[in-house]
Order: structure tokens, then sequence, then C-alpha cells
């Protein structure tokens, strides 16, 4: 992964945090709270700093990744009339939302259980504005309109004024072009500020390694008062080693509507995490029938592929695809026994719903360095823990595998599995990298 | 354009990786490369000169430098940087080196996970200079028979089945690193094999793409058609259409876009590498491998029927005659059970026809008519050159000089004593040369030390004076027991007539005498003394030979200036040693009453 997701939340703490160095001649008054349930609200409304939650006429939404909250009418802000939200009515609404299953527009659906909850700002649609910016191919690009709000998608072509910022533009350049492209339907006297603040806002997105920033709408208050009144931001994580402070303590939550990671799933990331190498799980149908254990991040890609086309070509179907993982960059003999123990557990959980053999996939392309027989001493180990319920299962396993040692690893495995009562085929770089996957489909 | 390395192509690589480096030494020796492909290794944190690797069964020595800077300035034609630092310093490693005018040609960077704004950053640097990037996040690429990078290909067994010991026909471009060694297998079985191959890496930013390379190949004869791998995400196989359908790349295209499973499963799954994630219906595997095929490219109906499809359209350029038949090279066989030398000698050599000295027979420097002296034979086997007759008569002026300088200095008196407790002439010589150290004889190198570092921070003979005071140390090489200004030490005059005359420049040696002027203005004594001098001297000398500050520093640090006078005066030793056995000298013991006794009865504790 490399752009990640954060929470408007987030995102707003961000602009807070760092404002006074980016935003110079502009105010803004972070007032936001996240919480997860009606209790949290009344909870935090008692705290010191927030009596604005008792005090002011309230905003609630869910904070949750997803856009278009307003046509999917998840957005609180009035009762009988724009303004009227108070903390009872923002926390009993915050718990009915969250008691159930929401659907949205798009088909996505799940349970909210993150909500952001500020004060209502009042102002005119003169006062609204657009701004984002993000990487158009290799340069970055920044999106200004004069109308701010749900509607600046529709139209966007008239809308949007762009400005193509190449990566090594000078700053006095890049003011520049800001200048010459800024939307022409700003009011006069609100140019200046406007193109001032443009400026500053794609240094701020710039200089925090975002990958994407949006703020629909931006709301010019009086006395330079600013509001973000919505906020969607994407950072590019791989920037994390160098922006740990700046940063602060930042959450990539998973999108809505993708269940959270499985116990499982999560175990190898976490494994992931603490190794040099790389070990990546993702479980597509719990109960599929054709399981792959593949090393490298390319081959993973071609035996999903392949699965997926001779799955369809022989009246199964992409379901039968269990998961989507893989594993290079030369683990240890433990962490390849723990990638594959925790792959032959999963696939032994069910049986498959038609009654078919179950297909075990254990491939990979020519490996440049990574020792071959060393990594399947791992998968032969938890192949040996799981062969009762393997045969339970009716499994069938393909080999495919070139490489460092591959000659000792593919003898390896054949006899390991001979001597369990497994059912086997091996094949070495001389077969075409995917055909086991015919092999093991066309039967 | 054209071919993106040759045979001759060497590189620096950034990071001493020992397999990796190893494995392209291995693949040199395997295709009989005239120079080994590293010719020198940045290793920031060690300490020695050089690492020693295996060039087929025997083991060569490539040099290591601190900065990418240093290794660049003494190998001027390496014009590849293989950049093996850690996604966290691989930017800066890479600016630098793009900063290094006139260097780089090409630029491989096997990081994966740099900054998306920094490698963005870099990728255009580089394309601003004109040096290729080849990644980040890429295990490299290879010119099979010429130049291979790193790990590219694996093991020596699986780069001779994937016949990537010698150019074959095929240009391929992957994105995928572990792909790539499966496509040169696919091409070697059903084709003959690549000309030269590039996986451009997996991460979102790269700096060469698709089409840089295929351009690249069209342009390249040995090339006759391309093979891509691409992958779901991004719009750059669009650029590659393009370029077919305006006739910009006119050989023959087979291409592949992974990642069909993509559509299957609407968000969240990331399939492949960081790269890889469609975010317009274009950008779907299945749109742009459609979008090829409609662009005349020739494209597989799925990855698994790739190989026929190569195959085809091989079989077709072979029949029209555009490929011909490749004659297989004899290759080398890296011998399986290598053994690392514990000693290393590169000074002289006794195992051919005649021993030599740094390459140089000993008949051809031994004899008079050989016009060979002392000084020239020390030059070969203490500094592996051949002075000019000036300054390999200097030395031997160095060594004349202090020969001996009577019986009654430390070393020649132990010379003696030793000789009369009845001892050999080794035991004679050891103990005297025992006795050299920072009080007798070992004053050349500090005053070279001393003075060099004075001259080099520009301290003027005042401020040096001070220096030195802080320190707490006498200058080295000035001061003399008894010679002063008006009585001078005739040694120290013939030194600075034979420099006057024959020496290119004196540079040290005329600061050394600046700061003697402030010195005797102080004491008559304060003269530059005969260590001072020749300390001073022999910089001189090494400055006029153009060695470099390094090299010089690296010389006193070794103790090679000290080594001048033990050499010399060892010549005493023997003498004195010999004098005593002629005289027939009995049992030296030292008078009672020149010993001042005084014994204290021990305390007890």
């Amino acid at each position: 992964m490399a752009q990640r997701a954060i929470r408007e939340y987030d995102g707003k703490a961000l602009f807070s945090k760092h404002w006074e160095d980016y935003f110079s001649g502009f105010h803004y008054s972070f007032k936001s709270v996240l919480v997860k349930s009606k209790d949290e609200l009344n909870a935090k409304a008692k705290e010191h700093g927030f009596e604005w939650l008792r005090n002011e006429p309230l905003v609630a939404k869910p904070d949750m990744l997803f856009g278009k909250r307003g046509k999917n009418n998840l957005v609180l802000f009035k009762k009988d009339k724009p303004g009227d939200v108070d903390l009872a009515t923002a926390a009993d609404w915050i718990g009915q939302k969250g008691s159930h299953t929401t659907t949205l527009l798009s088909g996505q659906h799940g349970v909210l259980t993150h909500f952001i909850v500020e004060p209502f700002t009042p102002h005119s649609q003169e006062q609204e504005y657009y701004i984002s910016a993000t990487t158009v191919g290799e340069d970055d690009v920044l999106y200004m309109s004069v109308e701010g709000g749900m509607e600046v998608e529709e139209g966007w072509e008239e809308k949007v004024n762009e400005v193509t910022i190449p990566i090594n533009m000078s700053d006095i350049d890049i003011n520049h072009a800001i200048r010459s492209n800024i939307p022409s339907g700003i009011p006069a006297d609100k140019k200046e500020e406007f193109i001032s603040f443009a400026e500053q806002f794609f240094r701020f997105y710039r200089d925090m390694n975002f990958a994407y920033l949006e703020i629909n709408p931006i709301v010019f208050l009086d006395n330079n008062e600013l509001a973000i009144l919505d906020l969607v931001a994407r950072l590019d994580d791989t920037a994390g080693f160098m922006m740990s402070e700046k940063w602060g303590d930042i959450e990539y939550p998973t999108a809505f509507g993708m269940e959270d990671q499985s116990p499982e799933e999560r175990a190898i990331s976490e494994a992931d995490a603490k190794s040099g190498a790389s070990l990546k799980l993702t479980i597509l149908n719990p109960t599929g029938r054709i399981w792959t254990m593949v090393a490298g991040g390319g081959a993973s890609v071609v035996y999903a592929d392949t699965i997926a086309d001779f799955a369809e070509a022989n009246g199964g179907s992409v379901g039968d695809l269990a998961n989507y993982g893989e594993y290079s960059g030369g683990p240890t003999t433990g962490e390849t026994k723990f990638y594959a123990e925790t792959v032959l557990d999963l696939m032994t959980r069910h049986k498959d719903s038609k009654g078919r053999d179950k297909i075990l996939i254990i491939g990979g392309a020519i490996a440049n360095f990574t020792d071959v027989a060393k990594t399947f001493t791992g998968i032969i180990q938890a192949i040996e823990v799981y062969a009762e319920k393997m045969k339970e299962h009716n499994t069938k396993i393909y080999v495919r595998r070139g490489g460092p040692n591959f000659e000792k690893g593919l003898k390896d495995i054949k006899e390991a599995a001979d001597r369990l009562g497994l059912y086997i085929e091996v094949y070495g770089p001389e077969t075409h990298v995917t055909d086991i996957v015919r092999m093991a489909l066309e039967k | 354009m054209g071919a993106l390395f040759t045979k001759d192509t060497q590189a620096i690589f950034w990071n001493n990786n020992k397999s990796a480096i190893q494995r392209m030494l291995d693949y040199d020796f395997t295709i009989q490369r005239e120079k080994p492909s590293v010719a020198a290794i940045v290793a920031p944190t060690s300490g020695g000169n050089f690492d020693k690797y295996f060039y087929g069964p025997e083991e060569i020595m490539i040099p290591t430098y601190k900065t990418t800077k240093d290794a660049a300035k003494e190998h001027p034609s390496a014009d590849v940087l293989l950049n093996f630092a850690s996604f966290r310093t691989a930017y800066d490693v890479t600016m630098e080196a793009i900063g290094i005018k006139g260097q780089f040609k090409t630029i491989m960077v096997t990081a994966e996970g740099i900054p998306e704004r920094m490698a963005r950053g870099m990728n255009q640097a580089a394309r601003d200079a004109g040096i290729v990037v080849i990644g980040p996040a890429t295990v490299g690429g290879i010119a099979p028979g010429a130049f291979k990078i790193a790990n590219v290909g694996g093991t020596i067994e699986n780069i001779v089945n994937s016949k990537l010991h010698r150019a074959g026909s095929c240009g391929l471009v992957t994105r995928s690193g572990g792909l790539f060694n499966e496509l040169s297998n696919i091409i070697s079985i059903n084709a003959d094999g690549i000309a030269e191959g590039v996986a451009i890496g997996g991460d979102r930013f790269v700096g060469s793409v698709f089409i840089d390379n295929l351009l690249r190949m069209e342009s390249n004869p040995q090339v006759k058609y391309m093979v891509l791998l691409g992958e779901v995400g991004g719009t750059e196989e669009y650029r590659v259409i393009e370029a077919v359908k305006s006739g910009k790349i006119k050989k023959p295209i087979i291409a592949w876009c992974i990642g069909t499973i993509a559509k299957h499963f609407a968000t969240g799954v990331q399939f492949g590498h960081a790269g890889a994630s469609a975010n317009a219906d274009a950008e779907t595997a299945g749109a742009k491998n459609k979008a090829m095929a409609e662009a005349g490219i020739y494209v597989p109906e799925s990855f698994n029927s790739l190989p026929e499809k190569i195959e085809e359209v091989y079989n077709k350029l072979k029949k029209d005659g555009v490929i011909e038949e490749i004659a297989e090279p004899v290759l080398k066989e890296v011998p399986s059970n290598r053994r690392s030398k514990n000693f290393i000698c590169t000074i002289s050599d006794d195992r051919g026809e005649e021993a030599n000295y740094c390459g140089v027979p000993i008949s051809k420097v031994a004899t008079p008519d050989t016009g060979y002296s002392i000084g020239d034979v020390m030059a070969l086997l203490w500094f592996k050159k051949k002075y000019p007759k000036w300054a390999s008569q200097f030395i031997e002026t160095v060594v004349k000089t202090v020969a001996d300088h009577g019986p009654a200095v430390s070393g020649a008196h132990n010379a003696k004593v030793t000789a009369r407790a009845g001892k050999n002439i080794t035991d004679c010589v050891i103990s005297g040369i025992l006795t050299i150290g920072p009080r007798f004889g070992g004053a050349i190198d500090g005053a070279a030390k001393y003075f060099k570092y004075a001259k080099e921070k520009n301290l003027s003979p005042q401020e040096f004076l001070g220096y030195m005071k802080k320190e707490g140390i006498p200058i080295p090489g000035i001061g003399h027991r008894i010679k002063s200004v008006r009585n001078p030490d005739l040694r120290v005059s013939g030194l600075k007539k034979y420099a006057a005359e024959f020496f290119p420049k004196t540079e040290l040696l005329d600061y050394a005498l600046e700061v003697e002027k402030l010195t005797t203005s102080k004491k008559d004594n304060l003269i530059l003394n005969v260590d001072g001098c020749i300390g001073c001297l022999m910089v001189d000398m090494w400055h006029s030979l153009d060695y470099n500050e390094d090299e010089i520093d690296r010389f006193i640090e070794a103790g090679a200036l000290n080594a001048f006078f033990i050499l010399g005066r060892t010549i005493g030793f023997i003498g004195h040693a010999l004098d005593e056995k002629r005289l027939a000298m009995p049992m030296y013991r030292h008078p009672w009453d020149d010993i001042l006794y005084q014994i204290d009865e021990a305390e007890e504790l």
C-alpha cells in the first residue's frame, strides 16, 4: 500500500496542528470530536474545552472514509430547520444510526461506527468554495472552484479550474500558476484572500505528503475566519518514517463495507510487519475451493488471474478462489511454516458446498535469490501438521517453482506428501508457471 | 540510445551487498568479460579500502569508498550506479549521484517504498540530467552476454538454463521482478532468449517506464521484437499503443497486462504492487489488453497462453529471416568449491619462472647495468611504483644520511651490549631497533604529520606554535641537542641542497623553514632537525609525484616514514655488532658507581 485514506477528523486535526506554520492571515478554530457512540458523545460534552457541544447547534455525520454523505442523507444538520440540532438530538441520531446496517447508494453496506460532530456554521452559498489537490500522472494538480458543496461534481469541466504543478516547480512559479488560473467567478474583494489560501493549501498538501486532499466546501467567513466543512484526505504512507512527528498517531481505517480483517489476516500482517520478508494474505471467500500459497507479488497476481479464467471455463466461478496472497523476499523457515499453517487451517474449516475436492496451489515463478528448499521446509512442516485434515477435504496439491535449490525443494515436498498419503503433482521451471492451474481445473 | 549496457559497462555498487556483487562477478566470469562489472563499492560504514570477491576460482580485490563522489573520482568510466540503499536513504544516494556531473548514464534503485514525492523528484532530476533510472522497487535488468545487474536471473544454473548468458533477439520489459525471471525462461523455451531486459519496478512512480525502454529497444539493432508484461493500474500501456499507432515503434510487440482478476472484486483488495490499482475503467487489465490488441500488438488470450504467442511470433520472424540462428558461446564454469584466501600479497610474486618485485623480475633490477638502484627497489616494494630518478635518489640519500650516528645513541648502544652478551647479529639488530620510537628516530612521522596538518589548515607559523602548545606536544622535528643556527647540522644542509636542486617543489619544507625562523628566534638550537627535514621532504616528494592527501596521510599513518630510519639505521646497528665481534669484547656490566641507588624498605600494607 502507498496511498491510504484517513478519517476526516484526523485530516482536520492535521490542519489544526500545523495551522500557524502554513496559513498565515487566516483563522481556523478546530472544534470537532470523533465518537463511536451516543454515550461517548455525551461523556465528551462534559469535558472541559468541549462546552460548545452543549452550547452550540451541531452537525453530525459518519466519518468512515466514504463520500457523498449528503446524498446518502447521512448528514444531520436540522431537525425542523437548519441549525436546530442540539446535543441530545445528535446523540440520539448517532445511537440510532449505529444500531443497524446502513446501505449506501453505491451498494456498500455495513454498520456505522465512527461519527464526527462539529458546530453548525451558518453561512451563505456565496461563501462556499471548492479546493483539492492530488497527483495526476507525474504532476500535482490543484483544483479550485467558486462553487463548493455537493453539486461541484456535476459540470466539473465548466466549474473547476485545474493548475498542473510539476514536481520541480519553484515556489514563485507555483504561486504564479495559481494566480493566473484562479476561477473567474470569485468576487474581486475575495480574490486576494482566495489566492493566498490556495497557495498555502498547496504547500500544506505537498509538505505533509498528502496523496489527496479535498475540502468541499471551504467556507470563507468574515474576519478571515475559515471553516472546513467537509474534508477527504489520503496520505502517502511510505513517507511515514519521516513524518511520524508531523502526522502524530494516524489511523488507517479499512474501507466502509469491507469487513475488518479476520484474525488470520491480522496475524499475517503482524508477522509481515515484523519480518524483513513480505507476507500477505487476503481471504476472498472462506468457503472457497481453491487455496493458494504463491511466492512473489507478480506471480500471485497471475495465479489469481489464471484461476479465475479456468474456474469460469470449467463450470466453476471466481468464488472458487478462496484467498489471495504471497510470500517473498526470503522468509525464514519459521515464517513460511506459520504462513502455510494459517492457510491450511483456513482451508480445512469448511467442506466444499458442492462436495468437490479441495485444491492447494503451491506456486511461484523462478526465484531470484530465495532458497526454495528452505521455504519449502516450512511448508512441509505445516503440511505434516495438517495432513489428516487435508485428507478429510480430499485435498489435491499442485506445486510449481524454480530458483535457487529448487530441485531439492520439489523432491522434499513430493517425498513428504507421498509419505503422508496426500495427492501431489510437482513441476519445475520447464513447466509454464501457471499451467498447474489448468492441470488442476481441467480434471 | 541503442543498447543500455555493453560488455565494457562497469558499475559502482552502493552498499556492500556481498551475495549480489558475487553473483555479478560469477556472471562476468561465466561470460568471459575482460573487466569485472563492479568497478567499486560504496560502503559508508566500512573501514577498509577494498573487499575480496571471487572472480572464477581466484579472488580479486574491489576497492571500497565512503562516498559515491570518491568512488566516481577514482573510476570515471563506471557509468552505472547500482543503488542498494534502503528506502530511507535511497533518495539521497540517487540525488548525490545525479549531482556528479557527467558520471552516470544509468542509476538503478532497488529500494521499495521510497516516499512518492521523493521518488517523483528524483525521477525528474534524473530525466533532466539525461540519466536513465531503473526502479525504484526493482531487481534491475540485464544485457545478456554483456552486463547483469545484481540478482537478476538468480543462480548461474538458472541463467544458463534461461539463456541469459548470451544475447538473444527479444527485448523484455516487465514491472515485476519475480516475473522477469519467469519471462526470460519462457522466452528461452519458446524462442531464442532476450537481447536486453528491464524490470521497471513495482512502485507507483518509477524512473523509466515501459515506453522509455521500448523506444530504446526499437533503436537497438540486436532487438528484433519485444515482450511487454504490464499490470492493472496506470495508463503507461497507452503510451506504448500511441507509439505503435504513430509508427515510432515498428518492431513486433507481444504484450499482456496481468491483474485481470481485479475486475471481480469491487475495492479494497490490492492485487500486486503499489502501482497496481485501477482508478478508472481504462486502467483495468482487460481494457488495456483489448486496446493493445486493437492497436496491432500481439496479445494472447490469457497469461497462460503467452508462451504459445511468443513461439508464434518468434517462428514467424525466423521464417521471414529477421531472426537468424544464434551460435552458442563457450562458457567458463564457476567452480562450486572456492576457498577464501587468508593472506593477500600485492608487491611480489615467486610463482612464475622468476620471482619479481611488482611485476619486475629480480634480474631486471639487481645488477648495476639495469640502472635500478636500492632506491628504485624500495619504491617498487614499498610503494608499488617506479619512481623518477630524482625521487629514488632522494630515498637513497635519506637512507645514507641516517645510517649511523655513533655508538652512544640508544639503538647502537643496545646493539653493542647485546653483541657483548654473545648473541648473534639478528638479536643485536633487534635489540637496537626496539629502541626506535617516539624518542629515538621516530620524529619523522610526527614531523610530517603535524607540519602537513598545519600547512593544510593554512595556519601561520605563529598559529601553528600556538596550536602545538595547546595540544601540549613539542613540535616533532624541531630542536637539536648541540646544533644551532650558527652551528648548522650539515646533514640537513645536504638534504636541503639536494631538494633545492632536484625537487619540482618543496612547499612543506619551505613552510617548515618559516616555522624554524620563529622557533630559532626564541632559542638558537630550535632548528629544523634531520627528522623534521626528512619528514617534510618526503611529503614534498609525494606531492610532486601526484599522490593525493589521503594517500600521503595513509603512508604517514602506516609509519612508512619511520621505516626509512629503521632501514637506514639497521646498517649502523649491524656495523656496531660486527665491530664488537671483531674486537671480541667481553660481557658488559654497568659499573655500580654509575648508578644512583636509593632503596626504601617496602611499606607493609
